[in-house]
C-alpha cells in the first residue's frame, strides 16, 4: 500500500470526501462547513462537489444542529455535525447527553445512532477562556458515547472512517494546534479499530499516557530524557471510550510507573479516571505514586505568559519524570 | 398575595374567552368517511380509557415512575395524526400515551412499559417518559420539555435528502415554547423549507406556571410570523379542527413549502402528572373547563346528533376502549420482568457491545 505525507487537516478534509463518495447517506452540517470549507479548511470542497443538500451551512444554532443531526441519524442518514469550536458544545449539551446518548437504550434498543460530532478542541494562540477548552472527561462520563481524540494524519483519517460508519454517536475532537501536523497516510482505504492504543515510543522506565495533543510534547520531553539516560514509554489511546488499559497495564508491568498527560484542565479530568483504573487494575505494578501533568485549574487567560502557564509543556513533563526517578 | 396562580373566576373569564375566539363547533369535513370519523373517535376513547385507568394503577403501585397523562388532549394527537399516512413520523412530548395510540400503537406493549416488563415497548427502559413506538413513526417521549423540536426538524432533513415523502409532526407543549431550541429548531426548518409541522398542544400550563404568565404574548401561533411560515390556532379540543389544519399543513409540507406552525390550544383540567396536588389553582369545584370542553363529550353528542353512529354505536365503542385497556392491564401484570442481564442491552449497538462490552 503506498502512502504520502499529508497534514492531519488534510486526512480528516479526505475522510469526509471518500465517505460522502462511498455514501450518499453521510451528509454534514454545521456553521461555515459549506461554502467556506470550515475555518480551517477542514471541509474545503465538500459543498463543490456533493452540493448544498448533503453539505448545509447552518444558522448559529447549535442545539437545533445536534438535535437534527440525531433525528436524521434516527431515520436513516448518517449525519456529521460541527460544532466550529468544542467550547460551544455546551450549548447542544442537552441534546448530546439527554438525547443521544439515551436514545437507544431508552427505547429499548430499537433506533441505531449513526452519527459523529467533530469540534477542534486545544489551548493556545491568545484565544482566552470560551475558546482554549478539551471537554473529552465530560462525554467519557456519559454511557452511550464514544469519544476520539486523534493526532496523527493516519489516525485522523482511520478513526473518522469508523465513526462515520459506525452505528453509535462518536465525538471527535480534533487538536487546533495539530491540524497541521504532518504524517504518512495509505493511498487506499483503510479504517482503524476504537479501543486500541498505540505505543509511540517503547521504554523501560516510565509510562506515559498522553492525550491528544499532549502526545507530541510528551515525545519531545522523551526525547530529551533519553539523553539523560531514562527511558519513557509514550502511549497515544487515540479513543478515550472505548479505553485501550490492556496496553496500559501492559507497560507498566515493565515501567513500573505511570504519567498521564493531558491538556484539559486537571481537576475531574480524564486522568483521574485512567489511573484510578490502572490502580485498581494494577497497583501491585506500581512502583511510585501515579501522576497527572494537565491543565490548570483556571479559566485560560488571554496575555501569551499567562497562558504559557496554564497549558502543560514538555517542560512540566520532564521535571515529572525526574522527580519520579528521584532525579531532582 | 396571590395563593394560586389562576382563581376560579379567572378560570371562567378564560373559559368564556375561549370559547368566543378559539372554540369552533364540531363538523366533520368531507374528506373523512364515517369509517374515518368513528376511528378517530374509537381511538380518543382509547386514550380516555386508557389515561384514566393508569392514575389509579401507579396508586396501586403497579407502575413504578412518573406518568402524564393525555387526557383533555386526546382530540389534538388523535385529530392530528388522521392526516398522516404510513411512512410519516412523529416526534412526542413527556405526555406520550396519546402520541402512540394515535399512532396505532399496541396498548398491551404499552401498558406493559409503563409497568416495566421485559415485552414493552422499550423493554422496560424507558417507562411511560420515554414511550416509543419506533415500528409506527412514533419517534419517542422526552422527559426534557422542548427536546424533540429538533429531533422532528432532523427526520424532516432525512426526507429531503432522500427525496422521500413523508413528512414530521413534532408535538410539543405551551411549555417548550419558551426553550432556545423551540425557536431554534423552527428557525432552521423554515430557513431549510424542510417537511414538519411543528404543532403546539397548548394546555395553558407549564406544571404550576399558567401560559399568560410565562410570555409577553400567549397566542403561540402570532410567533410564526417571526420565522416566515404559516401559523394558526384551532380549537384543540375538536378533532376535526386539528385535523383540517394538519391536513393543510401536511399538504404543504409534501409540496416542498416548508413547515407550518399550529397552536391547538386547549386546557388541562388535570394535574400536570400523576401526583400532582394542583394547590397552584383553585379545585375547589370540579373545574369548568373538564365540564364544557371535554372533548370526549362533545364527540359523543356530534356522532349522535349527526346521525354518524346510533347511542348504542357510540356505547359499544367506548365498551371496547374499556375491554381492550382492562386487558392490556391483565396482560402487563402477568408479562415477564426483565432479566437482570438484559441492564446493558441497547446502550450501544450489538457490535460495539460484543466488541467491548460497554462497561
Amino acid at each position: 500500500m503506498s502512502s504520502r505525507t499529508i497534514t492531519i487537516k488534510q486526512a480528516i478534509n479526505e475522510a469526509h470526501h471518500e465517505e460522502f463518495a462511498r455514501d450518499d447517506s453521510v451528509i454534514i452540517m454545521g456553521c461555515d462547513v459549506g461554502i467556506r470549507g470550515n475555518p480551517f479548511g477542514v471541509t474545503t470542497g465538500l459543498y463543490d462537489k456533493f452540493g448544498a443538500e448533503r453539505v448545509r451551512d447552518t444558522p448559529i444554532s447549535e442545539a437545533a444542529i445536534v438535535g437534527a443531526c440525531l433525528g436524521a441519524a434516527i431515520t436513516g442518514l448518517r449525519p456529521i455535525g460541527e460544532i466550529l469550536f468544542s467550547d460551544w458544545i455546551t450549548i447542544p449539551m442537552d441534546q448530546i447527553v439527554n438525547q443521544i446518548a439515551k436514545i437507544r437504550y431508552m427505547f429499548g434498543g430499537k433506533t441505531n445512532v449513526p452519527l459523529v460530532i467533530r469540534a477542534p478542541v486545544g489551548a493556545g494562540g491568545g484565544q482566552a477562556a470560551q475558546h482554549s477548552q478539551s471537554f473529552e472527561s465530560w462525554f467519557s462520563h456519559v454511557p452511550g458515547l464514544q469519544v476520539v481524540m486523534p493526532i496523527t494524519p493516519y489516525d485522523a483519517k482511520g478513526l473518522l472512517k469508523t465513526a462515520i460508519r459506525g452505528n453509535d454517536p462518536v465525538l471527535f475532537f480534533e487538536h487546533k494546534r495539530g491540524y497541521e501536523i504532518t504524517g504518512l497516510v495509505p493511498e487506499d482505504d483503510y479504517t482503524i479499530p476504537f479501543g486500541e492504543a498505540v505505543i509511540r515510543r517503547e521504554g523501560a522506565d516510565v509510562t506515559i499516557v498522553a492525550i491528544s495533543i499532549m502526545v507530541h510534547r510528551v515525545l519531545k520531553a522523551a526525547e530529551e530524557l533519553s539523553a539523560l539516560g531514562i527511558e519513557c514509554e509514550v502511549i497515544d489511546p487515540r479513543t478515550i471510550y472505548p479505553f485501550d488499559y490492556d496496553t496500559v497495564l501492559k507497560s507498566i508491568r515493565k515501567t513500573h510507573r505511570l504519567i498521564v498527560s493531558h491538556e484539559a484542565t486537571r481537576r475531574s479530568g480524564i486522568g483521574a479516571e485512567i489511573v484510578s483504573q490502572v490502580v485498581e487494575r494494577g497497583f501491585e505494578e506500581l512502583d511510585e505514586k501515579p501522576m497527572i501533568v494537565a491543565g490548570l485549574n483556571v479559566a485560560m487567560p488571554y496575555n501569551h505568559t499567562l497562558e504559557s502557564m496554564v497549558i502543560p509543556d514538555e517542560e512540566n513533563i520532564k521535571q515529572t519524570v525526574l522527580q519520579m526517578m528521584d532525579r531532582v | 398575595m396571590k395563593t394560586s396562580a389562576i382563581s376560579m373566576d379567572e378560570s371562567l373569564a378564560k373559559l368564556k374567552i375561549f370559547k368566543n375566539e378559539v372554540m369552533q363547533e364540531l363538523q366533520a369535513p368531507e374528506d373523512l368517511s364515517k369509517e374515518q370519523v368513528l376511528e378517530i373517535f374509537r381511538k380518543m376513547a382509547l386514550i380516555r380509557e386508557f389515561d384514566s385507568r393508569v392514575k389509579t394503577l401507579w396508586k396501586q403501585n403497579f407502575i413504578y415512575g412518573l406518568a402524564h397523562a393525555y387526557l383533555g388532549a386526546e382530540a389534538v394527537g388523535v385529530g392530528a395524526c388522521a392526516a398522516l399516512k404510513e411512512g410519516d413520523y412523529i416526534t412526542s412530548t413527556h405526555r406520550g400515551h396519546g402520541h402512540v395510540i394515535s399512532m396505532g400503537g399496541d396498548v398491551n406493549k404499552m401498558m406493559s412499559e409503563l409497568m416495566g416488563k421485559a415485552d414493552g415497548y422499550c423493554k422496560g427502559k424507558g417507562g411511560s417518559m420515554h414511550i416509543a413506538s419506533v415500528d409506527d413513526g412514533m419517534l419517542g417521549a422526552t422527559g426534557i420539555v422542548g427536546s424533540g423540536m429538533p429531533i422532528a426538524v432532523g427526520a424532516a432533513l432525512t426526507a429531503s435528502v432522500k427525496k422521500k415523502d413523508y413528512v414530521t409532526i413534532c408535538f410539543h407543549g405551551d411549555g417548550g415554547t419558551n426553550q432556545g431550541v423551540w425557536h431554534e429548531s423552527i428557525n432552521l426548518a423554515a430557513a431549510w423549507q424542510l417537511p414538519v409541522i411543528f404543532l403546539c398542544e397548548n394546555n395553558q400550563w407549564a406544571i404550576s406556571m399558567n401560559y399568560e404568565r410565562a410570555t409577553g404574548n400567549p397566542a403561540v401561533a402570532d410567533r410564526a410570523i417571526g420565522y416566515g411560515i404559516p401559523g394558526v390556532t384551532v380549537d384543540g379540543f375538536n378533532p376535526f379542527a386539528v385535523y383540517e389544519a394538519v391536513r393543510d399543513a401536511v399538504k404543504r409540507a409534501r409540496a416542498g413549502k416548508g413547515p407550518s406552525l399550529i397552536e391547538a390550544r386547549y386546557y388541562r383540567y388535570i394535574g400536570h402528572f400523576v401526583a400532582d396536588d394542583e394547590r397552584y389553582r383553585d379545585t375547589s369545584t370540579n373545574n369548568p373547563w373538564a365540564e364544557q370542553m371535554d372533548p370526549i363529550k362533545r364527540m359523543r353528542e356530534y356522532l349522535i346528533e349527526s346521525k354518524t353512529a346510533t347511542e348504542k354505536e357510540v356505547k359499544a365503542i367506548e365498551q371496547s376502549a374499556i375491554d381492550l385497556v382492562e386487558a392490556s392491564i391483565e396482560h402487563a401484570k402477568n408479562a415477564p420482568e426483565p432479566s437482570e442481564d438484559t441492564l446493558w442491552d441497547g446502550l450501544y449497538s450489538s457490535e460495539f457491545m460484543k466488541t467491548y462490552g460497554g462497561k
